[in-house]
């Protein structure tokens, strides 16, 4: 087993990894740009060593500057974490070159899943179903309407290098084609500096569901069941539960049968995830494969009991799987909230600056991921994820219930947070009746703003409190302006009022 | 203690007292059986008639908020006996300042100085935490000045520009 793990990652997921380094006994090396020096990972870190300036591509995105604190620290392994350089097929290499242990696959199986079109050529040939299209780019308008016309509109163009939603077009008629070519690829050039896009059918009212599977180094693969991640903001991930409301028994082994396939055929080895699309009659179709631990990778964990974590570094240090497919049993329901840092009543607009003021929920079925404390400065630079909310019950309902609780106790003051956003969802019919797609949160959003806005019922309450406020802020620490960043009710000061008897007695 | 407090454009007169360790409260006039602790800074627990509430505080240099619930509350207090005062002057005519939500970095300048501008046109992109957005015109008018350049950063805030 590995001494020294070196976290090449910042904010929740980096406290996720050095937790269960601590857990097993690894020694935790944390890693941090010149803004998160008291930034969670690094105060709990058993050592922390600086990067440089706040831009990723001079800190958590630098290859070099990783490998020197790993060199430094004596680590024999590291774990990237997901995002950053986690699905970089170059790090991983660097990583072998240096001897020391990427956790997670090798650079080739990456390389081979990290571009579309290669992995839909690779996959196909292991009869992974796909969405009809062309499994390679499409070289003019022309070709394009061809595949158009035989597949049949709506049609959807994709960037080869693609993710996030970047360099993707809706057609639904061939007058579209052209332009929406153009488009695809100017932004293509731009967010990955390549033009490549290809053409697939546009299944309506899709759901995003994905598939968790860890493979040892001695070819065990085994699939831990699936996770619906269907809401979803421009294309980006907001609330994702396991087990899917979709998915039964028999469509979760075919799912996950393909999965393992998937995996195998391009020598997968590690915690990966293969993202299907999914249409309402149960049809599933592969869409990319992930190469790196999810940022939901929690609701798995609490629906089949297994440390993920644990697992990838078991695996990265040559052990087999302790268990085989047939032993992996789902148990209850889990659903995750991704609590970002944006203002709900502005357009989602990122909300960065300090937490004035943080409760914490707590109490039956609730997990909290998090890389936030009170006092601390969200900076500006990164994704805005603060913390993850997970409930988990014995059922669905029961989930959701323990979340709407959760979030009554969740308190972040000082910045902007999407946490009514979540009430909204789990409150939603729709969402109840699991009737989801990934135009559910979409349509949720235009039916109007209710938030922190609407409700004013509390404003006498609110108007009692404040005058309530002011008098014991006067008893605390005299009757002057609010003291912004004092700390705590500090019983050692004296009332003004006595101050200014003092003065005028000694006058 | 006697407050005016305004909150959502209606004004309150509370009037408070500390009889014995017991509160006397009136809003309005009418009394109201209150009681109150602060069992941490920012957080109030008050029962109204027998109804717990959890207050939550957010204060900046210029705001304070109250949060009852999920609803939050802009709350201006003035103590009448006090010479500070503070009532807002914005009547949404003449000048408006345009000012970055939050600390970022000037992307665009969408509309130059001299510029119309249309109520809802975008005028500067600031870009944060990998995300641009726009900073649009709150009215109809001319771009009298343009302060942020393209390429600075800016605090949360800051004067970006004035439309006139």
């Amino acid at each position: 087993m590995f001494k020294k793990i070196l976290i090449a990652n910042r904010g929740e997921i980096a406290v996720r990894v050095l937790r269960a380094c601590r857990e097993m006994g690894i020694q935790s090396v944390a890693v941090y740009s010149d803004v998160d020096r008291a930034a969670l990972h690094v105060r709990k870190a058993d050592e922390a060593y600086h990067l440089g300036p706040a831009p990723a591509a001079e800190s958590y995105l630098n290859i070099e500057k990783i490998m020197a604190a790993a060199r430094k620290s004596g680590a024999d392994a590291i774990h990237p974490g997901y995002g950053f350089l986690s699905e970089n097929p170059r790090f991983a290499q660097a990583c072998a070159e240096a001897g020391i242990k990427f956790i997670g696959p090798t650079a080739a199986a990456m390389e081979m899943m990290g571009s579309k079109t290669r992995a839909r050529q690779h996959m196909e040939k292991a009869g992974v179903p796909f969405v009809p299209g062309t499994s390679r780019g499409v070289d003019s308008v022309e070709e394009a309407a061809r595949v158009a016309e035989k597949i049949g509109y709506p049609i959807m163009l994709k960037a080869a290098a693609g993710g996030g939603g970047k360099g993707m077009r809706l057609v639904h008629t061939p007058e579209e084609v052209r332009s929406a070519l153009e488009s695809a690829r100017s932004e293509a050039q731009r967010a990955f500096g390549d033009n490549e896009v290809y053409v697939e059918k546009a299944i309506v009212n899709p759901r995003h569901i994905e598939m968790q599977v860890l493979a040892d180094e001695h070819g065990n693969t085994v699939y831990l069941g699936e996770r619906e991640c269907s809401i979803q903001r421009r294309h980006q991930k907001v609330l994702e539960e396991s087990p899917s409301p979709l998915v039964d028994p028999e469509m979760r082994r075919r799912m996950g049968e393909v999965a393992v396939r998937v995996a195998q055929a391009a020598g997968y080895t590690n915690a990966g995830t293969i993202e299907f699309l999914a249409d309402q009659q149960k049809n599933f179709y592969f869409l990319e494969m992930n190469t790196r631990l999810q940022v939901e990778h929690p609701v798995t964990e609490l629906t089949t009991g297994l440390d993920l974590v644990h697992l990838q570094i078991r695996i990265a240090a040559g052990q087999k799987l302790p268990f085989q497919q047939e032993d992996i049993q789902l148990r209850g329901h889990a659903i995750e909230c991704r609590i970002y840092a944006e203002d709900p009543d502005n357009n989602y607009f990122p909300s960065p600056g300090k937490i004035t003021l943080l409760l914490l929920p707590s109490g039956p079925g609730i997990r909290r991921d998090s890389g936030m404390y009170e006092g601390w400065t969200v900076p500006i630079e990164y994704d805005p994820l603060l913390a993850k909310l997970i409930g988990y019950g014995t059922d669905r309902s029961q989930a959701t219930a323990r979340l709407v609780r959760a979030l009554h106790e969740y308190f972040v003051g000082g910045i902007k947070t999407n946490l009514s956003l979540f009430r909204r969802i789990l409150n939603d019919a729709e969402f109840q009746a699991g009737h989801l797609d990934t135009g559910f949160l979409d349509r949720l959003l235009a039916r109007g703003v209710e938030s922190t806005t609407s409700d004013r019922g509390g404003a006498d309450v609110a108007a009692i409190a404040a005058g309530v406020f002011a008098i014991l802020d006067g008893e605390v620490r005299g009757d002057g302006p609010p003291a912004n960043g004092t700390n705590g009710t500090g019983t050692e000061s004296v009332s003004n009022w006595k101050r200014r008897a003092r003065e005028e007695a000694l006058n | 203690m006697i407050y005016e407090i305004t909150i959502d454009e209606r004004n309150y007169r509370v009037e408070l007292n500390r009889v014995d360790g017991r509160w006397d409260c009136r809003l309005d006039g009418k009394p109201v059986e209150i009681d109150a602790v602060l069992p941490r800074r920012d957080v109030l627990s008050i029962l109204i008639k027998g109804k717990a509430y959890e207050i939550k505080r957010e204060r900046s240099a210029t705001d304070l908020h109250l949060w009852v619930g999920s609803a939050r509350y802009g709350v201006q207090l003035r103590d009448p006996r006090s010479l500070r005062s503070r009532a807002g002057t914005d009547d949404g005519k003449g000048p408006r300042k345009l000012v970055a939500p939050m600390p970022g970095k000037i992307v665009r300048v969408l509309a130059p100085e001299n510029s119309e501008v249309e109520a809802g046109q975008g005028v500067l992109v600031v870009e944060a935490m990998k995300m641009q957005n726009e900073i649009k015109s709150p009215k109809k008018g001319v771009v009298r000045k343009m302060v942020a350049t393209e390429g600075a950063n800016v605090n949360a805030g800051d004067v970006l520009a004035v439309v006139e």
